[in-house]
């Protein structure tokens, strides 16, 4: 063979540091670890914050926050919660585990990964660095016009909220283009639309909806941005505009938005419980069906945050959003029947499913009562939606996260995190969000509204509010035995091995951690289980047909 | 020769094969979906200005003039420089790289006609974007379609400077081709704008 040589000087190994690697690496898990750890530290950000906010709201009185410093508090709470925290947090967990769970060795577009995660620490500084420049954004997460506008908001922060959030909108619209088409395009032999791992089903519709519904949200944010800065009329009923055009753009998003955030966690917990009930997941397809329903269903009931303007069609709205419970019925109904007759165990992911299993019902039930105009006028702003957005997010897909991050902690570091400070961890977040949030319900229905720094002594809502706040540090102080847990775990011994859970999906099948290029070979992939079969044996193999280990026709498919 | 049997070994081996082998061009898919969001964005914007319509009696208020002449030759510019794109297109399939630089010279020049006959109407308008909610709008709505073509020309002038230093072939020509499809998405965002501000009112 005749011997070409390359480049002189390619076969040397250039010594990085390993800042210099983190910094510029194109590598998907790399990347999904970053945008795990960027998450995390917006996440107890967002949680002092949140502590802040329930400190004030203990007892009646101003005890610690001025009206203008609770108005930031609570704004800037939900913009990272929403925007820094739970949505990069499954992106990076997706960015992880998708092409792993695909067979491919990365991302469609491995530099374009990179340049989705370096904008939200960038986002996040400017979004933060309103305190330090006369005050951060303090109109709500949902920037209502005409309080946005530059007469009412006059600071700079309402500006940089709307400068990160536009990074931050571009950022995940380039992650969601590379999540589809890596799933489109890179999927492994064999591996068919309807063999993938359900976690990737979700990922796929997520991803639909990030990059149909967050250009609109960035097209209203331009405007906003317009109006304040260069004398745009959009959001001004003076000069023709038209406030209510802000709620359509805003929430053609923000409602989408919901099932971006939910439907990923839905999915990690749909590869957690089949693995701990030792059974497929029941009703494949009826749940990918599920899944695309909500997707679709989800841009078309985005009206029902705005039954009380007056200004939108509520029977169409109300119908919609009644429908979207089906979907979500199935699901449950999908959960249940896989743990059904199930050998169950209970190590720390599977809790934090059934944790998500059992809080996100409470919230979608909640969802439920508000989809109903009638009741939706006497609860709309009260802190009832207080308690059905932190069921749903909290409960729902934060517990998902970390169920997430247990389940595949072994996968990333090789070592598996401890048990017993994980059912603390379980245990105490749990309390804590049943306590902070089940009052809330009460305190809505008792017409206590939102965003007040203040109430009265005598309107009979300060015991409830003390045991909201009293949940709340409870919520912080569960964050402790985490993060000491993560700490001991990667100083110890990372003896995880390849497989700890006895798993069913490709991620399992390649080393923890696994090499740069993923694998050094596939499992033939006849099922949504490839690992499984191979372990196992496949369906395929009791028909008596002779399968061959590798087929090489599988990529017909 | 261990680097070469490991070569050997991964194109002999089945699973090795497959991948984004079929179908449309991973590249070619990133572009398509990317367009797809962009799209959303300018439906944002047209959503807007139908809603601030809807709750007008008159519109265009009173003492908005438009240079419809001007946005008409303007508009065959556009539209013709989406032929001159495709010309590119079929002479690189062709293997004609010469002639694909040609035409894209062409397309560039015509782009950038259409971006100074632009500006030269947003000079000679005589309203500006606070003015009142139509002139927000107007000039939001132009002004990011300009941005697009400023970057559509970008990307062609890119794509010119690989093919004159001798890249694309008529197999290899994917970035050529994702620029057009990019440019044809400006140009009918374009035929869009065209149609909502100057011909339906």
């Amino acid at each position: 063979m005749a011997t070409t040589v390359l480049a002189p000087g390619a076969t040397r190994v250039r010594q990085r540091s390993a800042v210099y690697d983190w910094l510029t690496t194109t590598d998907h898990k790399k990347i999904g670890i970053l945008y795990t750890g960027n998450s995390f530290i917006f996440f107890l950000l967002a949680g002092l914050l949140a502590l802040a906010i329930r400190s004030e709201l203990a007892q009646p009185g101003l005890q610690f926050l001025n009206p203008s410093e609770y108005n930031q508090m609570f704004t800037m709470h939900g913009t990272t919660m929403v925007f820094l925290v739970l949505m990069p947090f499954l992106a990076g967990i997706a960015n992880y585990v998708v092409p792993l769970q695909v067979g491919a060795a990365d991302m469609a577009f491995p530099r374009i990964n990179a340049l989705s995660f370096w904008m939200l620490p960038l986002g996040g500084i400017l979004l933060f660095s309103g305190f330090f420049l006369g005050g951060a954004a303090a109109e709500g997460w949902t920037s209502y016009s005409p309080l946005a506008g530059v007469k009412y908001s006059p600071g700079v922060g309402t500006d940089l909220w709307i400068v990160s959030l536009v990074l931050i909108g571009t950022s995940s619209i380039l992650g969601s283009i590379n999540f589809l088409t890596t799933i489109f395009k890179l999927r492994a032999p064999g591996m068919t639309l309807l063999r993938m791992p359900i976690f990737v089903w979700t990922v796929v519709v997520t991803s639909l909806l990030i990059m149909l519904a967050t250009p609109v949200f960035t097209s209203g944010v331009v405007l906003l941005f317009i109006d304040r800065n260069y004398g745009g009329n959009f959001f001004d009923p003076a000069t023709g505009g038209n406030p209510i055009l802000w709620q359509n753009l805003f929430w053609f998003f923000g409602h989408p938005e919901v099932y971006i955030l939910i439907l990923p966690a839905m999915g990690v917990i749909s590869e957690i419980l089949p693995v701990f009930s030792r059974k497929p997941l029941f009703g494949y397809k009826a749940f990918i069906f599920a899944t695309a329903l909500i997707g679709t269903l989800g841009f078309s009931v985005w009206a029902h945050h705005m039954f009380t303007t007056g200004a939108v069609f509520n029977p169409f709205f109300s119908f919609m959003t009644f429908l979207i419970a089906v979907p979500t019925g199935i699901k449950f109904f999908n959960w249940l029947a896989t743990m059904h007759r199930g050998q169950l165990s209970f190590a720390t992911p599977m809790l934090f499913a059934l944790g998500f299993l059992s809080i996100f019902l409470i919230g979608g039930l909640d969802g439920a009562v508000l989809a109903s105009p009638p009741a939706d006028y006497a609860l709309h702003d009260t802190y009832w939606i207080v308690a059905h957005i932190h069921f749903v997010f909290f409960g729902g897909t934060m517990f998902g996260v970390f169920a997430a991050l247990y389940y595949w902690f072994p996968k990333m570091f090789g070592a598996r995190l401890n048990e017993g400070l994980g059912r603390i961890h379980f245990v105490l977040m749990f309390m804590g969000t049943i306590l902070t949030f089940f009052p809330m319900h009460m305190l809505g229905l008792d017409g206590m509204p939102r965003r007040i720094v203040d109430y009265s002594p005598n309107a009979g809502w300060s015991d409830l509010n003390l045991l909201a706040t009293i949940g709340g540090f409870i919520i912080g102080i569960s964050v402790l035995p985490f993060m000491w847990n993560v700490f001991i775990t990667l100083r110890g011994p990372r003896d995880a091995g390849d497989d700890p859970w006895d798993g069913n999906t490709l991620e399992w099948a390649t080393t923890s951690p696994p090499p740069p290029y993923n694998f050094d070979h596939l499992p033939p992939i006849r099922s949504e289980r490839p690992l499984f079969d191979l372990k196992h044996g496949s369906i395929h193999d009791l028909d008596g047909v002779a399968v061959p280990a590798v087929a090489s026709g599988e990529g017909a498919h | 020769m261990a680097a070469s049997t490991d070569v050997a070994r991964t194109t002999a081996e089945p699973q090795a094969a497959g991948h984004a082998q079929r179908g449309m061009d991973t590249a070619m898919v990133g572009m398509l979906l990317f367009i797809a969001s962009e799209a959303m964005f300018f439906a944002g914007l047209f959503g807007a200005y139908f809603n601030v319509k809807a709750t007008h009696l008159v519109w265009p208020p009173e003492g908005f003039e438009l240079d419809l002449p001007l946005a008409a030759v303007m508009t065959l510019i556009l539209i013709t420089s989406s032929f001159t794109m495709q010309w590119a297109m079929v002479r690189i399939r062709r293997g004609d790289r010469t002639g694909m630089n040609r035409a894209l010279v062409v397309t560039i020049i015509l782009g950038v006609v259409f971006l100074a006959g632009q500006l030269w109407d947003y000079a000679h308008l005589g309203f500006g974007i606070s003015s009142g909610v139509y002139g927000s709008l107007f000039f939001t709505m132009t002004g990011f379609h300009f941005a697009h073509v400023v970057g559509g020309v970008i990307g062609l002038s890119l794509v010119l400077a690989r093919g004159a230093s001798g890249q694309f072939s008529a197999r290899h020509h994917t970035a050529v081709a994702a620029v057009g499809m990019y440019w044809d998405f400006v140009d009918l965002v374009w035929i869009g704008l065209f149609t909502v501000l100057y011909l339906v009112k």
